[in-house]
This record gives structure tokens, C-alpha cells and sequence, in this order.
């Protein structure tokens, strides 16, 4: 799937909440369903500190595919980064650099990355995008 | 006398907002407090009807802003009892007022080798500043502990007390936990030991009677904006001698007498510590926030806000996973707590939605989150205008949170 069909999917799927307390419940659950983050990328270079909240995230090439790892200590940040890594995980550094994360805005999750929330998200998305530009000047 | 707090509600216009559609109920007062439509009236007044600069201009207005600034100077006199109205410095808040001790004192009193105490529940304000000066005079911070209830470890303070300890600075409240610091003996301890005492009393007056004179405190610091009164304004009290001794720390206008190239000799007290204009509107403002505190009596509001935090504290200990941190005998309006093992922010978030505004994170005492190896907490910290029914819909929103995390 491309980043957009999978952004047109994450939207389908919280369009079916009328509640915020049903997306938040759909957000933990995202979150304990995140894959577990390996210990021994739990290091400071991998830490992005959102003074409220920590996130940290590891970046591989595989087969001209950039895949992530990624975990807070926040559960619905944590669910919040599950997203980003099912929209950009597996996808070529030129995609990601390409596509805008817009299904944040669209199911009304836009204040979670906003810079006064100091959550570590924004912080994650600039690094994504950042770990896919370092691995496209390596393959030039 | 008991308080009519639908009255006093009434005068804070913000409480009529709601969030995401839900009435704001507003518990981070220990962040800042919301306020009076009076003192929103008095600083518009002060720049539609005297706006000019202060102890300067021979025309009209500059007299008016002029005596509304001092009036609000002896009203915070009278406020705190300090004896003369010039101990009283206006500054841009405690963090200007903690700055300007460190820096007057540390250049006035401090040699190598000299003690500063502080505690473990200090706000960052008031352990920063006394870092830097102290690196930059080679002088050593030493830390009084607190225990698992979040109380001060007396004992170890009279320990840390020595010869060397020229000030002791200590918060009167604690924002982090609630704990009301037992700080007259605090200050009875240190000036048997010949060491002076700044109080830092951000949390205090405006849940507490807090009379310096009677505490015989040498210093004391409280911001305004946690009293009802507009940000951009704080208090820093001294006592004359001190004052008098002490080396200003910001120069420019307003604290000189005369100026030359070669030398410049200090305008007297409070001048001598209010360099360049200060926040007139604000002073003024923060004069009208201490008369809306005083017609309620700090006794009252402070009978009111214990009652508001035992029910509060009550009610939360019914709550399944619930932990208070900071259980210290003596607690003035703020409860810090974790429900099971839910990030802070994680419950902050939620409860925003539902029109319920808390504190999250370390609050700016680090070591204290140290000391408990927690990331931070969740703080509900309560003002004369909070009700027992807000309280009841918090502690409704915190169970209904905690289920979902099952």
C-alpha cells in the first residue's frame, strides 16, 4: 500500500468514533499493540524527551525500505507513533520525504502535534523524515 | 466567616468558559490562577485613564500612575506587614525576585567556601539561581532531604547547618506536594545559627496569612500571578539593613541618583532595585488582586481550601489504584497523584476532554520526581473559586479513565 491509501485507511477507521473516549480507547489499544520496542536501541541518540512525555525511535534500511521502531512511555502517545510507523514503515526514503502525514489532522488529532504540547511527537515526525533523507544521501 | 463562593465565582469571568463543549473546571491554580474582573478592570483603567511613566514626570499623569503605583506598594506593605513600604521591591515575578537575591547577595555576602541551603522540594526557581551564583562565587548548595510523606528531615537540616551557611532559602509551601514547610522554626534554627532566611512564599499568601515581621523572615518572594493578580508581576521583600547593604543587581534607569562616566551612585530604597520601567499596569493590577485577598480574609480562604482539600483528598483515596504523592501532616490545596501505573499524561489528556484542567509532568521540581523515582504526577491544585462539585466531576473522570485502562 502507498502512504496515501494507508492515511485513507487510518481515516476510515476513526471515522466510525462519535466519542473522543472510543478514539482514545482505539488509540491504547494501538499502543499495547505497538510491536516492542528493542532495548538495545533504548539509548540516548534514539530518545526524542518532550518534556511531558518520552518517545524514542530507530530507523534500519531493508531492501531500499526504510523501516522504524518506535515506543513511549505515554500510551496514547504511543498509539499515536503506532500510526506513524503503519503510514511510513516499509516505504522508500523518496515516499516518505513526498507524502505530508495529513490523517493526523483528519481524525482530530492535531493538537497532539502541536509544538505546546511537548509530547515528543513532533519532535518524531521531524526525525523520521530526517533518518529517511540521511538514508537517501547514502544511497545517492 | 464562611465565603459565598457562587458570589466570588461570579467575578471570574474565564470560569463561564467551557472546553470542547464541557464546563471548564480548573484545577492548576498552583500554575496560575485565574482573575477578578476587578483587576482585569483596574490594569484597563490604569492604561485608558494614567498611562505614563512613573517617578519621573512633573505633568499630571505621570503624578497619577505615580501614587497608583505606590498605593499598590503599601498594600502589599500591609499585606505581608513588612514595616516600611520601601522593603518592598516590585519585580516580574519570584523567579526575578529568587535572581536578584542571588545576585545581590552572592556579590554583597558571599566568599569561597560560604553555604546556601536548600530543599529537596524547591521549584527550579529557586535552585537554579542559587547554582549559578554559587559557581560563580566557588560556593557549595547544600540540599536539605525530605522524607517518603514529602516532609523536611528537621534533623538533617539542623545537621547541614553550619558556620558557613549564610542563607538558608526554603519554600513555604510546596508545589509539587502541598506540604506547608514548618518555616518558623526553619527560621527560628537558622538565625540562632547566625545564617539569614529567604522564604519563598509563591504557594503561601494566597492560601496562608503570611506576616513577616512576625516570622522575622530576612527575605521573602511571591509572584503575583498566583494571587489573583496579572503575570509579568512579583514581590521580593527584605529587610532595610539588608537592603541597604546589598549591591544592586540590574542597573539602568530609575535605580540611579547620579551618573557619570566614571562612577554611579544608587537611587535610594525600593529604587535601588527597580532598574528601568517597571510593570506599572501590573504593580497597579497586582495592589487590586491583594485588596480582592484581603476582603475575603486569608483566613477564610484558607478555612475554605482546607475543607475543599481534605474532601478532595478523601474522595480521591476512594478512587481503585489511586496514590497521593506528598502526604505530609500539614497540606495547603494541592494533590499530586498517580492512578495504577497510567502516565500522567496519558490522564492529563483525557481529562482535558472533559473540561477538567490539571497539571501534568514533574512541575518544575525534578528532584522531587528524583526522590520518588516517578516521571511526574498529576497536580489538582484548588483556589477559593473551586467547588466540591468540580471536585466530584474530577473524581468521576479520573475512575472513568483509570477503567479504561482496565
Amino acid at each position: 500500500m502507498t502512504i496515501k491509501e494507508i492515511q485513507e485507511e487510518i481515516i476510515e477507521e476513526f471515522a466510525s468514533f462519535d466519542e473522543w473516549m472510543d478514539k482514545y480507547a482505539y488509540l491504547i489499544e494501538l499502543g499495547n499493540d505497538l510491536e516492542p520496542f528493542d532495548d538495545q536501541y533504548r539509548k540516548e541518540q534514539n530518545l526524542l524527551d518532550g518534556c511531558q512525555s518520552k518517545v524514542w525511535l530507530h530507523a534500519w534500511m531493508e531492501d531500499g525500505k526504510v523501516h522504524y521502531m518506535g515506543d513511549s512511555d505515554a500510551i496514547i502517545v504511543k498509539g499515536i507513533v503506532a500510526l506513524m510507523i503503519r503510514a511510513l514503515s516499509g516505504q522508500s526514503p523518496d515516499d516518505i520525504l513526498e507524502n505530508e502525514l495529513s490523517f493526523v489532522d483528519e481524525i482530530g488529532l492535531k493538537d497532539h502535534l502541536s509544538p505546546t504540547r511537548s509530547n515528543g511527537l513532533v519532535a518524531m515526525i521531524k526525525q523520521m523524515r530526517l533518518f529517511a533523507l540521511a538514508f537517501k544521501a547514502k544511497q545517492a | 466567616m464562611s465565603l459565598n463562593i457562587d458570589k466570588i465565582r461570579e467575578q471570574f469571568p474565564i470560569l463561564k468558559s467551557e472546553i470542547y463543549g464541557k464546563p471548564l473546571a480548573y484545577f492548576d491554580n498552583a500554575a496560575t490562577t485565574h482573575k477578578p474582573q476587578r483587576v482585569i478592570n483596574r490594569v484597563n483603567e490604569v492604561y485608558e485613564t494614567i498611562n505614563s511613566n512613573i517617578h519621573r514626570g512633573v505633568h499630571y499623569l505621570s503624578n497619577q500612575a505615580t501614587l497608583a503605583y505606590e498605593e499598590a506598594r503599601n498594600k502589599t506593605q500591609a499585606f505581608i506587614n513588612a514595616k516600611n513600604s520601601y522593603e518592598v521591591i516590585f519585580t516580574s515575578g519570584a523567579t526575578a525576585a529568587i535572581n536578584l537575591l542571588a545576585n545581590s547577595f552572592g556579590d554583597t555576602y558571599i566568599n569561597e567556601g560560604d553555604e546556601i541551603l536548600i530543599s529537596t522540594m524547591e521549584h527550579h526557581s529557586n535552585i537554579v539561581p542559587w547554582q549559578m551564583m554559587c559557581k560563580r562565587k566557588k560556593a557549595i548548595l547544600k540540599v536539605i532531604p525530605i522524607n517518603n510523606d514529602g516532609d523536611l528531615v528537621l534533623e538533617e537540616f539542623e545537621k547541614l547547618l553550619s558556620p558557613k551557611t549564610k542563607l538558608v532559602a526554603v519554600t513555604c509551601v510546596s508545589n509539587a506536594l502541598g506540604t506547608v514547610n514548618p518555616y518558623e522554626e526553619i527560621i527560628v534554627k537558622a538565625h540562632a545559627n547566625n545564617s539569614l532566611v529567604m522564604l519563598d512564599a509563591s504557594q503561601a499568601v494566597q492560601h496562608l496569612k503570611v506576616d513577616v515581621q512576625e516570622l522575622d523572615t530576612d527575605f521573602l518572594v511571591f509572584s503575583g500571578h498566583k494571587i489573583y493578580g496579572p503575570t509579568g508581576t512579583g514581590v521580593f521583600y527584605g529587610k532595610e539593613k539588608f537592603l541597604n547593604e546589598m549591591e544592586p543587581w540590574q542597573g539602568g534607569g530609575e535605580m540611579i541618583k547620579t551618573v557619570t562616566f566614571e562612577e554611579t551612585s544608587y537611587n535610594e530604597l525600593p529604587f535601588k532595585f527597580e532598574a528601568g520601567t517597571p510593570n506599572i499596569a501590573g504593580a497597579i493590577g497586582l495592589g487590586e488582586a491583594i485588596d480582592f485577598v484581603s476582603e475575603l480574609g486569608v483566613e477564610n480562604i484558607a478555612a475554605y481550601e482546607e475543607d475543599l482539600l481534605q474532601y478532595a483528598t478523601d474522595k480521591f483515596n476512594t478512587i481503585d489504584g489511586m496514590r497521593i504523592i506528598g502526604t505530609a501532616q500539614k497540606k495547603a490545596s494541592v494533590i499530586s497523584f498517580l492512578v495504577k501505573d497510567i502516565h500522567p499524561f496519558d490522564m492529563g489528556t483525557m481529562l482535558d476532554k472533559m473540561g477538567l484542567a490539571v497539571r501534568t509532568g514533574h512541575h518544575c521540581a525534578q528532584p522531587i520526581m528524583a526522590f520518588y523515582k516517578i516521571p511526574g504526577t498529576l497536580r489538582a491544585s484548588f483556589a477559593v473559586y473551586n467547588t466540591k462539585e468540580e471536585i466530584d466531576r474530577l473524581v468521576e473522570g479520573i475512575s472513568k479513565i483509570a477503567a479504561l485502562f482496565g
